[in-house]
């Protein structure tokens, strides 16, 4: 997979995700220690019981880590430092457990949110995405009129269509049922590694690190 | 950047015109007004006040109307809260008292009055069969020297304050599980919820409480409508020495101010040591195993009271409906001769500029208010900060007294040059509308999911577009509910509308109240009647805006 990967690497400057000697405390106590590096195209799995970090960590490499925790160490995508950039900056994608549509926009529109604002072609590529995802014609619907699984595919395509360098999952499978959540797990890690992209699963789930196929950490 | 300075906006704009009221009225009261050559201290203010007949018999009843208002009301609210169980007939009386909430303190007085009066609709409808009166009893029944008039019409107002406020504060609490418990233990329904909800509760409404034991004991509006005369409450003589054409009053006016300061003060105080006896007293009741005792009695009474007090108050509203558009109208006929809009027709030209006036001073200080608490609550959320404990700050407004520190206020002002207008009329209004905004608003916006703004920003949304394309978007109907309130308080002030505007930016409640006293009911009650409507087309169109919006966005409703 990561030959695969690298093969895209070339075409899509895709680049590694480097989480530098990370150490973050609360109250001067330690709560978690890191220091790792996240090919293109492989997804690292972080595992652990609730507690011991793991929302603590994709907070801080997203960008939300609420000011009470002291984080030192940085995190880097190839060169470019990410850390002291603000969330929005960092080109970091995220998927929740929740597909978190925007209640008040169509489906298009939550397609077109993603989408950088200065490009051409919009409606076509959003079009595409849906095609992509069995959900041709879809872009007029309010997301609330779509089952769970499309709502999923949804908010993977808002994800890919925002052009990240990099994808946090936050236990993205499991509030899907048993049946779904297979099928949305290879859909999300084939479209990852076809992109290219580094990626961190946080999890409960050891079937999702399984079909992850990529390195595990156990926290906590 | 600006965004950082918001709260210190916010307080600064509710804060300082408070300081320097205060500090305006306490100076003269002791004799220091320059501009009246006043340059010395001294106390012949108060020497001059305590011997005013009658203020004894004033101060006592602000106190004891105050007290006993809150009490009744927060009893009502509590063993309602107490015997509701999410019946359709608890749910009905809940929907009922919302929109109360919105009319204004002297529409209700109004409405009360001409109900109780000795020739209102009560006496009416059981004369003369019950009553065999011919003719209206010469009895008191408003401005009764008690102040039972006033306590009941202030107790129609805060019942619905008070239960609005429980109602927003107990979903936090999880009522349902601790009353489940306290069943599955053998307790009644009504007893688990007394002992097992309320006093978690009480503390989250004890500010709303304050607020309220502050307004009753200092309210003008209300007082002159239905209170005692002779002598009038505290509130209501010191706006009468104020407005006492011999300026050498304002130092005996400034001196009662900061008398009524003290009333309050007291008030809250007695109010604050009967919170701890309650607290002692029921520390053993709460876990004596007493498990079904006197729930009949709650169940019975909680429903009984809050629905005579839901209904006497739209009885109020219907009662100046018939009043607005009475022609002869016979005692004891139990409705109106004949019926015309001669009343309406004969305002409405009258009262253009008093209609302007009351919604441009509305919206204006609402659009201030909204810009001010919008940008403070979103400054919280983009950097985390915990609930600020510089927040009680905003809530003073709410519980030093009017009459204690908006003369101050006109002084203060002069004093810079500024003469009575309608911006000051605006940033008065804005020191009691800001802080219901704040009050209505903060908790929809700490409760709205942060995975959503994370989410806009993940995809590439600056902090600003994240905030009108998505935080905006999902709010906009707590945000229009709490304009809608804001804009209901603004329109309900009476003192602050009348001083600060000198008089000469008439209000539809100014002109309404200024009425009172001259007694043409029919006139009195299209002007009520006017004051009432507003706030509910406001409300009206903060609950219609949303939903014509999201009409295709099945989620957006409930989505926060």
């Amino acid at each position: 997979m990561i030959v695969n990967a690298n093969l895209h690497t070339e075409r899509l400057h895709t680049q590694q995700l480097h989480i530098k000697q990370l150490n973050i405390s609360l109250h001067g106590e330690t709560l978690l220690a890191l220091d790792s590096v996240i090919q293109p195209g492989e997804v690292l799995t972080v595992m652990g019981p609730s507690g011991s970090g793991k929302s603590t960590l994709l907070a801080y490499l997203a960008g939300f880590l609420s000011p009470a925790f002291q984080a030192q160490g940085q995190l880097y995508l190839d060169e470019q430092r990410l850390d002291t950039l603000p969330a929005e900056k960092r080109g970091i994608g995220l998927l929740f457990q929740d597909p978190m549509l925007f209640p008040h926009l169509s489906v298009g529109g939550n397609l077109r949110f993603g989408l950088p604002r200065h490009i051409k072609g919009k409606r076509q590529q959003v079009t595409q995405a849906l095609e992509q995802v069995g959900l041709a014609g879809y872009e007029a619907r309010d997301p609330a009129t779509l089952s769970g699984g499309q709502q999923a595919r949804v908010a993977l395509m808002r994800l890919l269509l925002s052009k990240p360098r990099a994808v946090l999952l936050d236990e993205p499978f499991s509030k899907l049922d048993t049946a779904l959540r297979q099928e949305m797990r290879t859909l999300v890690f084939s479209q990852l590694s076809e992109a290219g992209l580094p990626a961190l699963l946080v999890t409960h789930d050891h079937a999702d690190a399984n079909a992850a196929g990529g390195p595990v950490i156990e926290l906590g | 950047m600006l965004l950082r300075l918001a709260p210190w906006i916010l307080i600064g704009v509710l804060v300082v015109p408070l300081a320097a009221g205060l500090l305006m009225v306490i100076l003269p009261a002791f004799g220091y007004l320059p501009v009246l050559g006043g340059e010395t201290f001294h106390f012949d203010a108060w020497q001059a006040l305590w011997q005013r007949p009658g203020l004894y018999r004033s101060i006592l009843l602000s106190y004891t109307s105050g007290l006993i208002t809150t009490l009744v009301s927060l009893s009502i609210v509590v063993l309602f809260l107490a015997a509701s169980r999410g019946t359709w007939l608890d749910r009905g009386i809940r929907r009922l008292v919302s929109p109360l909430l919105a009319i204004p303190h002297a529409a209700v007085a109004f409405g009360l009055a001409f109900l109780i009066t000795p020739s209102g609709l009560f006496v009416r409808w059981v004369s003369p069969g019950l009553t065999g009166w011919e003719r209206p009893p010469d009895l008191l029944i408003v401005n009764d020297p008690m102040g039972l008039a006033l306590m009941a019409g202030l107790v129609l107002k805060e019942v619905p304050f008070l239960l609005l406020m429980c109602l927003a504060a107990l979903p936090q609490l999880g009522p349902e599980k601790r009353v489940t418990l306290a069943r599955s233990l053998g307790y009644s329904a009504n007893i688990a919820w007394l002992k097992s909800v309320f006093p978690a509760l009480y503390p989250l409404i004890r500010l709303p409480v304050y607020a309220v034991v502050a307004y009753a004991t200092s309210v003008v509006d209300m007082a002159m409508i239905l209170g005692p005369t002779l002598p009038p409450t505290l509130s209501v003589s010191i706006l009468g020495w104020f407005n006492d054409p011999d300026l050498d009053r304002r130092y005996m006016a400034s001196a009662g101010a900061v008398l009524q300061l003290g009333v309050t003060l007291a008030a809250l105080l007695t109010w604050w040591l009967g919170e701890q006896c309650v607290k002692r007293i029921s520390e053993g009741w709460l876990v004596n195993g007493a498990r079904s005792s006197g729930s009949i009695a709650i169940a019975v009474g909680g429903r009984v009271l809050l629905t005579t007090t839901t209904l006497l108050a739209i009885s109020a509203i219907g009662g100046l409906v018939i009043f607005s558009v009475a022609g002869f109208w016979r005692f004891p006929d139990a409705l109106p001769g004949t019926f015309t809009l001669d009343h309406w027709q004969r305002i409405l030209p009258s009262v253009t500029t008093p209609l302007l006036n009351t919604l441009s001073v509305g919206l204006a200080a609402t659009l201030i208010a909204a810009v001010l608490v919008v940008a403070t609550l979103e400054n919280a959320a983009r950097h985390h900060l915990p609930v600020s404990r510089s927040q009680w700050l905003l809530y003073l407004p709410l519980i030093v007294p009017q009459v204690a520190f908006l003369f101050g206020l006109v002084v203060a002002a002069e004093s810079i040059s500024v003469r009575p207008q309608w911006a000051l009329v605006v940033a008065a209004h804005l020191l009691f509308v800001a802080p219901y905004l704040y009050l209505s608003l903060s908790e929809a916006y700490r409760r709205l999911d942060p995975r959503w703004v994370q989410v806009a920003h993940s995809l590439g949304a600056s902090p600003w577009r994240a905030f009108c394309r998505v935080r905006l978007p999902l709010l906009l109907a707590p945000l229009l509910t709490a304009c809608a309130v804001s804009l209901a308080v603004s329109i309900g002030q009476y003192l602050p509308t009348l001083l600060l505007g000198g008089g000469r930016v008439p209000t539809i409640t100014t002109e309404a109240v200024a009425m009172a006293s001259g007694g043409n009911r029919r006139l009195i009650a299209v002007l009520a009647l006017l004051q009432a409507l507003l706030p509910f087309i406001g409300f009206s169109l903060a609950l219609m805006i949303p939903r014509l919006m999201w009409s295709k966005r099945r989620n957006m409703r409930g989505v926060v």
